[in-house]
């Protein structure tokens, strides 16, 4: 009796883990992009205004975009020499997302338009998103306190008031 | 026994070591005064710090000033109007790393004019600012 009410709860919890996984699965992609290593040029010339984003989070078309407009780099000038670009675009194309949602080319191939960043973050509401300590949704190291580490664990996650 | 926590503070403290020692040998391509020297010399007339000071704390005409980022007096962190991130020091005697690399210099003016002046800055307008910033003393 006892056995048979562990097995009926060990498919309760393969049924939940299946329903479950896909949403995991994405979530250890973005983990494996995120372990990444930054080119130090990358780290270098991208992150003084924002974090060195995973180079994952983005498919190449979005990159080679971002990389051949830098004097209009959304609101700003992030403007570059040629041979950096040249350099920043090779090794981005090389580790940009290569499988799952994040192949598609967001709507002005910001990473916050993804359709995986909005499913991951539809439980923030509005009003966290414009709390001045957070100011806009690029800013990740605001909740997730080790992005600029390329670490987006939940456990090191902490939403400022 | 070598704990975790062990290991990481001892590794903190090698890269501390080695970053200290770096500090020290390994002088900067350039002093924030050469720097602010091949300006002076660009331009033709000697820098006016208050009128660098003017510059960068009003408006151009645009939404930012040099002030919104990084503060009207840049001898604190500064935060980035758009990102949100924090930006360090720009005054050279409260972040030594400041003004010692005349390309990086080139490049941070030249994207920052844009978006504040919405042109490149001219040399004299680069001398005022930086002689500012070096009367700023902790």
């Amino acid at each position: 009796m006892n056995i048979r009410f562990a097995s009926v709860i060990a498919y309760a919890f393969m049924a939940l883990a299946a329903t479950v996984l896909p949403g995991l699965a994405l979530g250890e992609e973005e983990q494996q992009a995120s372990s990444l290593t930054p080119l130090p040029k990358y780290r270098q010339e991208c992150a003084a205004c924002h974090i060195a984003y995973p180079p994952g989070m983005l498919p190449a078309d979005s990159w080679r975009h971002i990389l051949n407009n830098l004097d209009h780099h959304f609101g700003t000038n992030a403007s570059l020499d040629p041979a950096s670009v040249k350099q920043l675009e090779s090794w981005l194309s090389t580790h940009a997302a290569s499988a799952g949602r994040a192949t598609i080319v967001p709507p002005e191939d910001r990473i916050t338009r993804s359709t995986w960043f909005m499913a991951a973050h539809d439980e923030v509401p509005a009003s966290t998103w414009r709390r001045p300590a957070v100011k806009s949704a690029s800013n990740c190291v605001a909740c997730h306190t080790r992005a600029d580490q390329g670490n987006f664990d939940e456990r090191y996650i902490r939403i400022p008031r | 026994m070598l704990t975790s926590g062990r290991l990481c503070a001892l590794r903190s403290l090698y890269v501390c070591g080695i970053v200290a020692a770096a500090g020290i040998p390994a002088a900067y391509a350039e002093a924030p005064a050469q720097i602010l020297n091949g300006y002076a010399v660009q331009s033709g007339t000697a820098p006016v710090p208050s009128r660098g000071q003017q510059f960068f704390t009003t408006r151009h005409g645009r939404e930012w000033a040099c002030a919104t980022c990084h503060g009207a007096t840049p001898t604190g962190k500064g935060q980035h109007a758009a990102t949100g991130k924090t930006i360090a020091p720009l005054a050279p005697a409260f972040n030594p790393e400041r003004f010692t690399d005349a390309a990086k210099t080139e490049k941070w003016f030249r994207r920052n004019c844009g978006d504040v002046v919405g042109r490149e800055c001219t040399a004299s307008e680069k001398a005022d600012i930086l002689s500012w910033l070096m009367t700023l003393k902790p």
